[in-house]
This record gives structure tokens, sequence and C-alpha cells, in this order.
């Protein structure tokens, strides 16, 4: 009976070796396995052998089964993969073809580099003013210690809408508007439009974008506007970035400065860009005029502060290498899709 | 300001022009900001003077000579074609490799089989005119005064080596508008010494007074006048150092007393100006306003009619010249004036600017006026004048001047405050520094008192003075530090963030953010097709606007976005998507300044359609706004009748009783006037509206435990009903328990009535607390059939 048994598998394992489709292995499943397949017969004569012999012939019959369903089982799977195989192999794609085009969709460069140096200040505790863009020749001019007879307020300038009425030159009348309703301290950045009467050509707008700044407080110092500037231009134009102030004049700072930063396309080795200077303007800055002060109600004996102006399409302009300013006012998206 | 360091050196001794990038450096880092220099005379090399010994006929050609030429080394010969050479000439020849203005190089050849070993060089040929060199011959060779050295560079000779410094000078720094100025800052910011002599006049020749009488009848406009009189003027050209100096500076010599004026406008900053005497009618100089319809012919020779704003020169009878700005043609110096008169005064900045502005005339003296001078400056250069006079021999100087200074100015005096300043700046000098620096600049220091030179009115106060020393103390020296203080929350106000929002929503839906400028054409209103009678045409205009296209303040950004679609589609862009949040300006009666708000426009054209772009609009306000439920809409939509809308194809947006905004097809009218022959859409929203509607924080709902069931409702309807009329009153009669109601189908056809057409619902029916059943859900959807057949007929397709 052993021999039997024996015998009976290798002929599966023979025969299922030959089975050449899924039908073929079912049917010697039930061949062999089944209700009245050839091992069960063979179990099913097992009580003919002696007490001795039983346990000794079930045990192997036990494993014989094991063996063949095991077999079978492989070699069904085994068809089952090399199916699945063949209908993912159907499936194919060409993957070079075009993919469906989601809408793409993005911020205006300038609103980029308006954003960022947001980021940048409201990190260092400032907070984001607003204000008219039409504006008093108060708030514009005489609130910031700029006297009557002004070379900048003249007419080939600024424009005008009454006497007293204009298009803001600068974002400056925001410094004035919110000392006087804010007390110090005093942090804060102003983005926005501001008018000037130049022609459009590729470096002038008569409507551009400015960023003001202002710190008022107790012992405010002019290392304290360089430090802050510092910072600024390090998070702006990377860690490397150094600032060179020079003097200058502006009617509500004093003492004045034009500030500088390192090349951030050379690093101050000199290209087209800094046009071999190594330095790059991009801020006018200096310390509260005391006039300005005073005229806001605030004692500059007691407060000292310090201001800053920036120009976002000049910065937009060197980050982006973008070399003719009406790009920016021309929205077209093939200038807009570079930004995205 | 031009600045040439030669003549600087005049004043201060140091050989600058040597290195002069470290100077230039050194002259912004402490406030003279330098925007670049030249180095004059480097186009003119190897040019030396020579003697011609011999002139010979060229065997071979007519019009040519061989000339033996001394250059002081050697003996070199020239072929030349020039007619006005001749043995012992002295001529600037320009030897073999030497180079010339204009990239022109010299190289020894043959003309005509004869050696040339050089050239020699006219007056053009070395870059100058005949400005410059009055009396050389024109259209021949420049000969030289018979003592000129032989072998001399020409550029020393003829004074052609310099360094030309362009600066940029502040408007509270005019006292820097000249050479002493700008003296006086190098010495302070190189730490050397200035000398900057007083001029010294012998006179002579009588008293001004008897000559001339002056009256001044606007002394609002005319702080001070200084006249004094030169007799027996001998008018020639200025001598080479002169007319040098002025080329360098680049102003034209012209003659001995113009020059002199001009020289000691460029040393003092002070504009002067010389009258002739015999043209003074009764004698007089009288300092007042024109009068309306006085008319005079300028230097230039144009005539023009004045005003009573203006500042005048006049004699006892009429105008002789416009103050400060350019003087009359009657009363210019000629050739054979005997007296003149100069004059040297300080007008009223504004009248001068204005008066220039209003005749057209831009000058170096009104350019000075305009910027402020001081009046103790005045009689320092009218003295310059006439001592110039005496130096070279060009007339007799009278013994006094006239002097009209009725309210002389007070020095200013400011306290020493050095404490004060090291902690205004985060500095740290001592008191002995603090007075070096200020000394410096010529402030004194007189016990605890800084007194300010009189020529520095920008010095008024504690920070003007900080600015001094900080500028010499050096600016990068002044230690970078971060400031103390209450900690701040910094950020943005809530309708900022929600502006980011807006933009973050649109960027994500696929439109791309514009720029337009704030100020249109007035006709961008009609190109929209507003009505006379539409409020928005109302606009702030601008008084000098760079041109009509410019000249109004928008009150709606529509016809700016209409415009970007029109560029994009005028440059066959296939397709483009845009979005703004514009600023609007909108004048409010009784109200100085107007009301500014802000409008969110999107705007499409290309591979889009009105149910495309409507959905991206609800996309967009269900973002900001919410959703709602088919019951509880967060906003209604209503048909729109805006003139650049299509009337059939628009829509408005509305939040109760509150219109919020628009959209649909453009006006294929409107959308032609801005040149875009596709169908394009827009909308426009109220920023501030918009943000008083926005969503709250979100509050969550829990997720339903029941299942939910679906009935499809298919209904014929009356053409005209619209979807929005049908679901309004599905979602009124099925209440509550309805989740979503969803349009799958329109359906025209044949088996639909004439005059009708068939809509297809899917409903969604849940209850919160229990699974609903079949027969409930078939009872809500009988309701709403019923309810929707006794209100607008409709009935269920069979």
């Amino acid at each position: 009976m052993k021999e039997k048994l024996m015998r009976l598998q290798a002929e599966l394992e023979e025969k299922l070796s030959r089975a050449a489709t899924p039908d073929a292995v079912e049917e010697l499943r039930v061949r062999y396995l089944g209700k009245k397949g050839q091992l069960t017969d063979i179990l099913h004569s097992m009580g003919s052998l002696s007490p001795e012999e039983r346990p000794v012939i079930g045990e192997l019959a036990n494993r014989v089964r094991g063996a063949i369903t095991e077999a079978i089982n492989q070699k069904k799977a085994s068809f089952e993969r090399a199916l699945r195989q063949k209908k993912l192999e159907a499936e194919t794609l060409d993957i070079t073809a075009p993919s469906e085009q989601i809408p793409e969709g993005g911020r205006h460069p300038i609103a980029l580099v308006q954003e960022e140096i947001e980021r940048i200040f409201i990190s260092m505790g400032f907070t984001v003013e607003d204000g008219p863009e039409i504006e008093t020749d108060h708030y514009n001019f005489t609130a910031l210690n700029t006297p009557a007879d002004h070379p900048a307020r003249d007419t080939q300038d600024t424009f005008y809408i009454t006497d007293d009425v204009l298009l803001r030159t600068q974002t400056s009348p925001v410094q004035i508007r919110v000392m006087e309703k804010t007390r110090p301290p005093i942090r804060m950045i102003c983005p926005g439009r501001v008018y000037r009467s130049d022609a459009v050509d590729a470096t002038h707008s008569p409507m551009f974008h400015q960023i003001e700044g202002l710190v008022v407080d107790r012992g405010i110092t002019m290392g304290d506007l360089k430090g802050t500037l510092d910072l600024f231009a390090q998070k702006m134009f990377g860690a490397q970035t150094k600032t060179r102030f020079r003097p200058h004049h502006f009617p509500f700072t004093e003492p004045s400065a034009e500030v500088d930063v390192s090349c951030f396309v050379c690093g101050g080795d000199g290209c087209s860009l800094c046009k071999k200077e190594g330095w790059i303007e991009i801020l006018g800055a200096g310390m509260v005029h005391p006039n300005v002060l005073r005229g806001c109600g605030l004692d500059p004996e007691v407060y000292t502060g310090f201001a800053f102006g920036l120009g976002l399409e000049r910065i937009v302009m060197a980050r982006y290498g973008v070399n003719d300013m009406r790009y920016l006012y021309e929205n077209d998206v093939r200038f807009l899709r570079q930004f995205a | 300001m031009k600045l040439s360091l030669r003549f600087l050196s005049d004043y201060v001794k140091s050989e600058f022009y040597r290195e002069p990038k470290s100077y230039c450096d050194r002259m912004t880092a402490t406030g003279s900001k330098v925007e670049g220099y030249e180095l004059a005379g480097e186009d003119v090399l190897n040019v030396v003077i020579a003697k011609i010994t011999e002139v010979k006929p060229h065997p071979d050609a007519d019009r040519l000579q061989i000339c033996a030429v001394d250059t002081g080394k050697e003996t070199i010969q020239v072929v030349t074609a020039a007619q006005n050479v001749f043995a012992g000439a002295l001529v600037p020849v320009a030897l073999d490799g030497a180079s010339l203005p204009g990239g022109v190089k010299i190289q020894t050849g043959k003309l005509r089989g004869e050696v040339s070993q050089g050239m020699f060089c006219s007056i053009a040929e070395l870059g100058l005119t005949i400005h410059d060199m009055p009396g050389a011959a024109e259209d021949g060779i420049l000969i030289l005064p018979s003592d000129a050295p032989i072998g001399e560079d020409i550029r020393d000779y003829l004074l052609l080596k310099d360094v030309i410094v362009e600066f940029e000078i502040t408007p509270n720094r005019p006292d820097c508008l000249s050479v002493i100025g700008l003296a006086r800052e190098t010495a302070a910011s190189f730490g050397v010494q200035a000398s900057i002599p007083t001029p010294k006049v012998r006179g002579g020749a009588g008293k001004t007074g008897d000559l001339l009488q002056v009256s001044v009848k606007a002394p609002d406009l005319c702080e001070r006048y200084l006249a004094r009189a030169v007799k027996h003027v001998k008018i020639e050209p200025s001598p080479l150092w002169l007319r040098s100096k002025l080329r360098m500076m680049g102003v034209r010599p012209i003659n001995n007393l113009v020059d002199i004026t001009n020289l000691v406008m460029l040393e003092y900053g002070q504009p002067m100006h010389a009258f002739d005497y015999r043209t003074l009618r009764g004698k007089q100089i009288v300092v007042r306003r024109a009068k309306p319809g006085e008319t005079m012919t300028t230097l230039d020779g144009n005539e023009h009619t004045l005003n009573p704003e203006m500042l005048m020169i006049c004699d006892a009878v009429g105008p002789v010249g416009v103050a400060g700005v350019m003087g009359g043609l009657d009363s210019e110096i000629r050739d054979d004036t005997d007296t003149v008169i100069f004059e040297s005064a300080i007008f009223s900045g504004a009248s001068i600017r204005h008066t220039s502005r209003a005749l057209g005339l831009r000058t170096e003296s009104s350019a000075r006026f305009e910027k402020g001078l001081d009046p103790e400056t005045s009689l320092l250069a009218i003295n310059r004048a006439c001592e110039l006079v005496e130096l070279l021999g060009a007339g007799e100087v009278c013994d006094d001047w006239i002097d009209f200074y009725p309210a002389p100015r007070k020095q200013t005096v400011l306290p020493v405050e050095v404490e004060r300043t090291n902690r205004f700046l985060g500095i740290e000098i001592d008191r002995a520094r603090f007075e070096e620096i200020l000394t410096s600049l010529n402030f004194e220091i007189r016990g605890d008192e800084v007194w300010v030179p009189h020529y520095r009115q920008d010095v008024q106060d504690f920070a003007d003075l900080a600015e001094e020393i900080a500028r010499i103390y050096g600016y990068d020296h002044v230690r970078a530090s971060a400031f103390s203080g209450a900690a701040q929350v910094g950020g943005r106000s809530e309708f900022a963030e929600f502006l980011r929002k807006v933009h973050r929503e649109c960027v994500a839906l696929g439109f791309f953010e514009i720029q337009t400028y704030s100020f249109i054409s007035p006709k961008f209103y009609d190109a929209i097709l507003l009505d006379s009678a539409d409020p928005r045409k109302n606009s702030v205009r601008i008084r000098n606007p760079l041109g009509e296209d410019t000249s109004i303040m928008r009150t709606t950004a529509i016809p700016s976005m209409l415009d970007a679609l029109g560029h994009n589609f005028s440059y066959r862009n296939p397709r483009a998507c845009l979005y703004e949040t514009a600023r609007l300006y909108h004048p409010i009666p009784g109200r100085e300044l107007p009301l500014e708000d802000r409008a969110v426009t999107l705007g499409a054209y290309g591979d889009t359609d009105f149910y495309a772009f409507k959905g991206l609009c609800e996309a967009l306000l269900n973002r900001l706004l919410g959703c709602g439920t088919p019951r509880e809409k967060t906003y209604t939509i209503r048909r729109a009748s805006s003139p650049y809308l299509h009337p059939g194809r628009s829509a408005e947006v509305w939040i109760g009783e509150e219109r919020i905004g628009e959209f649909g097809e453009v006006h294929p009218d409107a959308a032609r006037n801005f040149g875009l022959n596709t169908k394009a859409y827009l909308a426009s929203f109220s920023a501030e509206q918009l943000f008083a509607h926005q969503k709250g924080a979100p509050h969550f709902v829990a997720l339903p435990r029941f299942p939910a069931m679906t009935r499809d409702l298919s209904l014929i309807c009356d053409a005209a009903l619209s979807v929005g009329e049908v679901e309004d009153v599905i979602a009124a009669s099925a209440g509550k328990k309805l989740e979503s109601l969803k349009l799958f189908d329109i359906y025209t056809g044949s088996q639909i009535p004439e005059g009708k057409r068939g809509l297809s619902f899917t409903l969604t029916l849940r209850d919160a607390e229990k699974t609903l059943t079949d027969e409930e859900a078939d009872r809500i959807t009988a309701k709403a059939l019923k309810a929707l057949n006794e209100r607008f007929g409709v009935t269920l397709r069979s």
C-alpha cells in the first residue's frame, strides 16, 4: 500500500508537469483528490490493514495528500500569475503621450517678491499696513518735512488731482498715518502702488510699487537700522549678502542713506546686473527726522526711529532677470507663466 | 555737477587725479555721491610741439607739401595737405604711434611715394573748438605761439589733461554745486586742509554809487542784491588757463568778462550777471515784478511775454533781464562795451523755478537759484569777479559796491550734544573726535555751542549735526545692532489675509494674476458701453496726466481686464485665464479723498464656455463664502443686465439683498472694442463684500450614521422655466432631509412637446436620526412633484 501511495504521488507529479491549461490541472485535482479520486480510493481501503500498519500508512497517506494538494495549488497559482501578467501587458500605455493638463495659474512676479518681503518683516515682528493711494499734499509732503517749494512737489514729478490732493509719490505717507493713530513701539511696513510722472520706458513706469518700513520707539539707533536691513538683506538675497550704507538726502530722514546690497548674481565680483560695481542699490533709509516725529505728536527727545523704503520693480527685475519694466504691466500669459 | 580735479587742486593740495577711483569712493562714502569719472586728454597720445624747419613742394602731388620738422629729439619728415604751414611755424605733430580723439591712429607711411613720419594737427583733430582756441585756424593746422616749448606734450601745453568727476549733489547741499564747496568736502573727507583765499580787489575807479542807483521793489523775492561797476573794460578772449577750466567743467568760453562770471559761478556756486552800463536807461537797476503784458527779448534772441509773478531786473523804463534766469539781449556785453555792472544776488528759489518753467528757460543760473543760495557767498563772489578783472587786466574796478541786504541772516547755533549723538547713532566717540569732525567741516565750536557755517543752511537741528558726524565718522563704522523693546506680534490685517486667500484660490483655479494701471482712459468707459448716466463714469481726474489714456482713476477694473485679455488675444495666445485684485477709486461728494475699495476681477477666453466659467466663479465663491445647502444657499444667482455682458448669458450674484458681483459672457460689442474677436468671459466681485460674508471657521458636523437614499425625477417643464426655479421648489418642499439635488440631464427632442423641455434630477435623501424607508423617500419625492405641478404645471416624464 505504501508503494501504491508513492507511485500515485510520482504519477501525479509527472502528469501535473505536463498539464498545459488550468482546466487540465482541475481535471487532475478531481481525478486524484476528488470524492471518487484515486487517493480517496486508497484511503477507503485502509480498513483492510492491520492495527499496527494503519497509523503508519495513515500518516503517509496524509503526507502524500498534502504534497499533491500543494503541487496542484502551486500549478494553479502559476497559471493565474501568467494570466495576470498577460492582462497587465495588454494594458500597457504610451507613457510619453501627453498628460491631461491641470489648470496652471500663478501670482504676478511683483506679488511674489512683495509676499517674500512681507514674510521676512512679519517674522521680525512688523505689522503690514495699508493707506490710500490718492493722498493729501499734507500726508505726502508737508508732514514728511518736504517744504512747500521743494522740487519733489513739482507738477513735473507728481500727478495732482487738486491743489491739495495728489497721487501719492511714495508709500511714506502711511508712516504718518500710522504714527498718528498708534503710540510707539511701532514696527510696520506698507507695500503699495505709487505714482510719478515718468513716461513709460524700459526702466520707468508712471505707476510702480514700493514697500515702506518704519520703526519708532525709545532708544532706536542708526545701528538698529543697519542691523535690521542687514538681516533683511541676508534673508532676502542669501546669507552671504553684505550691505553698504552711503550718505544721502531725504527730507523726512536725517541722517539718510542709500543702501546697496552685494550683487546676488556675482557675489560682488562684478557682472552685467551690477554693471561691474559689485553692488546693487535697492533701498533708501534713514533716521526719522525730528520734524516728522514732532508733527505726529512724538517728542524727538524721547522717541527716535528709522524708516526705509524700497522699490519692488527694481528687485523683481534684478532677481528674475527681466530687462524691460513694460513686461510687468503687459500681462502677457507667456510672461506670467514663467513665474508660476 | 562736474568737477575738474585740476581745478580742485587750486584749493586742496593733493594729487587725487593720480588715483581717481579711491577719490571717488571716499567722496561717495562721505556723502558726495560720485556718478562716475572720465580721464580728459587720454585720447590724445604722443602729440608734441614741433618746429617746421623747411617746407618744400611734393614732387608728385600739387596739393601736398613736404616739411622737415624738429621734434626736439630728432628731425622727421611730414607730408601735409595743409596750406597754412610755413618754415619756422610751431605746430602740434602726432608722431608715429600717436592716437587722437575719435580713435584715430597715426603711423609712419608714404604719401604719394614720400615718407611721412607723423601728422600735423588742427584744433578739431585735438578735440577742440574755436571757442576753446580763439583765433586758431579752423581749416588749417593749429599754429602755436612762438614761445611754445619744442618737444613738450601738447596736453601739458594746452592743459588738456584732467580727471573730470561727475557728482550727484542732493538738493540739501546747494553749496556743493561749486568747486569751493566740493573742495571743503574733499578736505573734510580726507582729513587735509583746504585753502580758500578771500578775494582781494584793488579798486581805484571811483564809486559805483556815482554811476548807478539800485532799488529793490520786491524784497520778498530778492533777499540780497549786490552791484559793482567796472570801467574801461577791454573785451577779448580769456587766457588759456581760464578757458581750459571752463572747458573741463563743461562751459563754453565766450569772452573775458562773460568767462569771469561763469568761472565765479563754478567756483562759488553763485550765478553772476554782467550788464552793459550804457544800455541801462536812467542809470538805474530796479528789481521788480513784471507788469502785465510786458515783453522782453532774452540773450538767446527769444521774445517773451511776462506776467506779474515773474521777477525782473529792469532799468528806469523796462526789463533788462529775467532775474536769475537769463539776461536781456539789449544789455548784453558787446565788443565795444566800456563799463560793466556786475550783479550778484539772492532771488527766491520758488519764484525762479516758476518763472523758468513758465518761460521754458532752464539755465545753469536758474537751476542753482532754485536750490537756495547763501547771501554771504554773494559778496565773496562779486569781489572774486572784480579780482579776476584786475588779474586779467580786463578793466578798472570801482572802490565800493551797492548792497541791498535789509535783513541779514543769523548764523545757526546748536548745542554740543556728544552723548545724545552717540545714543542716536549707536556709536561711541568722545568730545574731541566730535569737535574734530565738525571743525573739519568748518563748524565752529564755541564752548558748548556749535556755530554752523553760513553756507550750510541745511543744518538746523540735532539730527542734522548727527548726520555730519555720521558721514565723516563713516556709515560703515556704525555697528549693526538689533533693536530692543517690547515684543510685538507682526502680521497682516484680517482683510489683507482674506485677500491672500483670494489670491490662493484664484491661482488654484488656474488664473494668472495681472497688474494693470490704476489710471485709465475715459474712453474705456465707452468701450464697455456704460451709458452716460452710469455713476461709474464719475471718476477722479488727474489734472496733469501723462496723456488722455492715463487721465482718470478707475471706478471699475473691467476695462483693464478686457484690455489685458485683448493684449493676449492680439499676440495669438490660444487661451488666457487672468485675475486681478484691483483697487478702485470712487469720488464721494463732500469728502476730500475718494473711497478706495477693491474688486476681484476674473477674465478668460479660449477652451472655456459659459458653464465652465460659471463653474470657476462658483468654485471661488464656494471656497470663500462656503457651499451652503440646497435649502440655504450662501448666495443666489439672478439674471444680470450689465451693458458689457451678453444679456442672455450673464448673472449677478446676490447675498440676501446685497449684490456682490456678476459674471458672464462678454458682450460681443464690448469684446470687439478691446480687439477680442472671440467669446470671452468676465467676472467681477467686490472684495470688501466677499470679506464681509466670508465663511467662518469650520464647525464639525457628525458623519451620517444612517444610509442615504436616492430618487431620480424626470420632469417635463415649460422651456422658459429655469433650473434654479425648479430646484428652489424641490428644496423648499423636500425640507432638511434633502441632502443634495443634482441636475443630470436637460432634454429636448421628439418625445418632448413643443415649448417644453425635460429636466432630470437626482435627489439624495437622508434622515440624520434613522434609516430612511423607501416609503418615506417616495413620499418626499411625490410631495416635491406635487408642489412643482401646482406651482409651475410641471409633470413627470413617462
